[in-house]
């Protein structure tokens, strides 16, 4: 069984974020790059189904050259292969992203799609667009399921899981199929040093991609950083002493008790 | 006509569509536009009357009985086979899993683009709108041109209002001609987590617990905690890899995002991807011995301090209350 996790280079997400002078882009002059965190699941599943299915975990992305960084991490988890498709690194929006990425998965011959199971994070972290992976299944004619945390493959069935109020749907795909995931789907693996060294010497299959061009669209005018409530913080004591004056606030200001 | 998206449980609708709807109605408004509603299931007729004290002047419920079933696919080809016999010019959807999920099918069904996590929409030929970025550390200013335009409404981000003249609705029914293979995806069944706990996302107050919790079992004095203020327990992301809660409890840019009148945050240094989690609390009470952490300077207060000194203590203070 052959998986496909589709991930993106993105800054570090645990960073304080500023914003280049002409606020078109996060400053990343002083920042790490990572895999977003729903595709390192992503990842992580892919291999896991393709070890206990007998086939091949790919990792693909679309992206600048410099996001070889995070094909090499997706190949120090074990993943079997990685391909980029590379840009100038400009900003691709959703219907320009999945076409491409939909033309890569396809067999040229017949259109079928090259893999079983094909994984996405179910947003990305930085742009957070929440549809590259339903507008690829579309264009695949493979069923989808975003949202999910749970996920399990019985005989050429996905089962899929997803958290909703009081409990979890479950649905139920005939592969091949996709799928867009969720943080603790489960825990990803670290790659050891070893893997790591033995990934930087691993080929990197490259792709030019074909951009297909739409017709409308959203276009970005400027990114903003909201305004900072840092620094208002009421300070109501130190230790245990501040109890009471907790339980003032507590009663009489925010009336929870 | 501007149409809104209104999921809902046995024709009562849900909190984050009424959101959805409040934008619906900015945009309605200023347009001079019908403000219409899509809605799915045998039980959606049940909608008229609520939706009538949003604005809402026709639902138009989508009749087929495979329907009565989440179906993403089918739900998607049904509001674009609407849209082919509707003069739309925008779709409003809630910012939730099937409000994200179904309306990105209408864009790739459509061909057309979608704007997800709005904050604010301004209409004309071409909407200028903002939305979240980086799970909303960051708000992108954009232009969307699409005919209609594709739009969800960023969680907790609008207050539901009633109108004060309410429309009179009319609801209409609508057939849509689904293939066999809309149905391919679909709800299989539900599996009932039997926790009778307030949810989360839903809860008035969270108390949080970060690495400096310590242990799993130390969440046991937040337990008590959350219990006196009606609230429940959250996790920060460090606690939840080190294994001391589950995924299900994690608080921000990944996890869910909370909005509860009071957050109490335990031993939380406060990174960025969990303050975009808690940001829409009304109120943030930082419990944490180091005064110069993230988490004190965002708070609205806070007790310099250790939590396993400071929290026990505040449970014996509030048993003392009752």
């Amino acid at each position: 069984m052959d998986t496909v996790a589709c991930i993106k280079r993105v800054p570090d997400t645990g960073a304080k974020i500023t914003l280049t002078d002409d606020e078109q882009e996060i400053d990343t002059s002083h920042l790490g790059f990572t895999i977003s965190p729903h595709e390192e699941c992503a990842v992580e599943e892919a291999i896991q189904v393709a070890d206990d299915h007998d086939g091949t975990a790919t990792v693909l992305s679309l992206g600048s050259a410099d996001t070889e960084e995070q094909l090499r991490t997706g190949l120090a988890m074990t993943a079997d292969e990685a391909t980029l498709l590379e840009t100038d690194g400009e900003e691709w929006r959703p219907r320009k992203t999945a076409a491409t990425l939909a033309d890569a998965l396809s067999d040229d011959s017949d259109t079928n799609p090259e893999f079983d199971l094909l994984l996405f994070g179910n947003e990305s972290a930085d742009v957070a667009n929440h549809q590259v992976g339903v507008r690829v299944a579309e264009r695949l004619d493979v069923p989808f399921v975003a949202g999910v945390s749970d996920l399990a493959i019985e005989d050429w069935t996905a089962v899929a899981k997803r958290d909703v109020t009081g409990g979890t749907e479950v649905y139920e795909l005939d592969l091949p199929a996709a799928v867009g995931v969720k943080e603790g789907l489960n825990l990803p693996r670290y790659a050891s040093m070893r893997a790591k060294m033995q990934a930087r010497k691993q080929s990197i299959g490259r792709q030019d991609p074909v951009a297909v061009e739409f017709d409308g669209g959203i276009e970005k005018v400027r990114l903003e950083a909201p305004e900072s409530t840092e620094g208002a913080a009421e300070v109501l004591g130190e230790g245990p002493d501040a109890v009471p004056a907790v339980v003032d606030l507590l009663r009489d200001d925010l009336e929870v008790i | 006509m501007i149409l809104t998206l209104v999921e809902h449980a046995g024709g009562s609708p849900e909190e984050s569509s009424l959101e959805a709807l409040t934008l619906a109605r900015e945009l309605s408004t200023a347009t001079d536009a019908s403000l219409e509603a899509v809605a799915f299931g045998a039980e959606s007729a049940a909608l008229r009357e609520e939706l009538g004290d949003y604005g809402i002047e026709t639902v138009h419920r989508v009749a087929d009985d495979r329907l009565d079933t989440y179906a993403p696919e089918a739900w998607a080809e049904s509001i674009a086979q609407l849209l082919d016999t509707t003069d739309t010019d925008a779709v409003v959807a809630p910012g939730t899993d099937r409000g994200q999920e179904v309306l990105a099918h209408v864009g790739a069904k459509c061909d057309l683009p979608m704007a997800a996590n709005c904050l604010d929409v301004e209409a004309g030929d071409v909407y200028e709108l903002s939305r979240q970025r980086w799970g909303g550390s960051l708000v992108e200013h954009a232009r969307l041109d699409g005919d209609p335009k594709l739009l969800t409404a960023a969680p907790h981000e609008f207050s539901p209002e009633t109108v004060t003249a309410t429309a009179e609705t009319a609801v209409q029914p609508f057939e849509p001609s689904l293939e066999e293979s809309a149905f391919r995806v679909t709800v299989d069944r539900v599996e009932e987590s039997g926790e009778t706990g307030v949810s989360l996302g839903e809860a008035r107050v969270v108390v949080g617990g970060g690495r400096g919790v310590g242990s799993p079992e130390d969440y046991d004095k937040l337990e008590t905690l959350a219990e006196s203020l009606s609230g429940t327990v959250g996790a920060s992301r460090a606690a939840v890899n080190e294994g001391w809660r589950p995924h299900d409890d994690q608080i921000g840019q990944t996890g869910t995002k909370i909005s509860p009148d009071l957050y109490v945050a335990c031993g939380i240094s406060g990174a960025v991807q969990h303050m975009v989690g808690c940001k829409g609390a009304d109120n943030i009470l930082a419990i944490n011995t180091d005064p110069e952490a993230a988490i004190m300077q965002k708070a609205d207060y806070a007790v310099v301090g250790d939590l396993h000194e400071v929290v026990p203590e505040l449970n014996d203070a509030l048993a003392n209350e009752r």
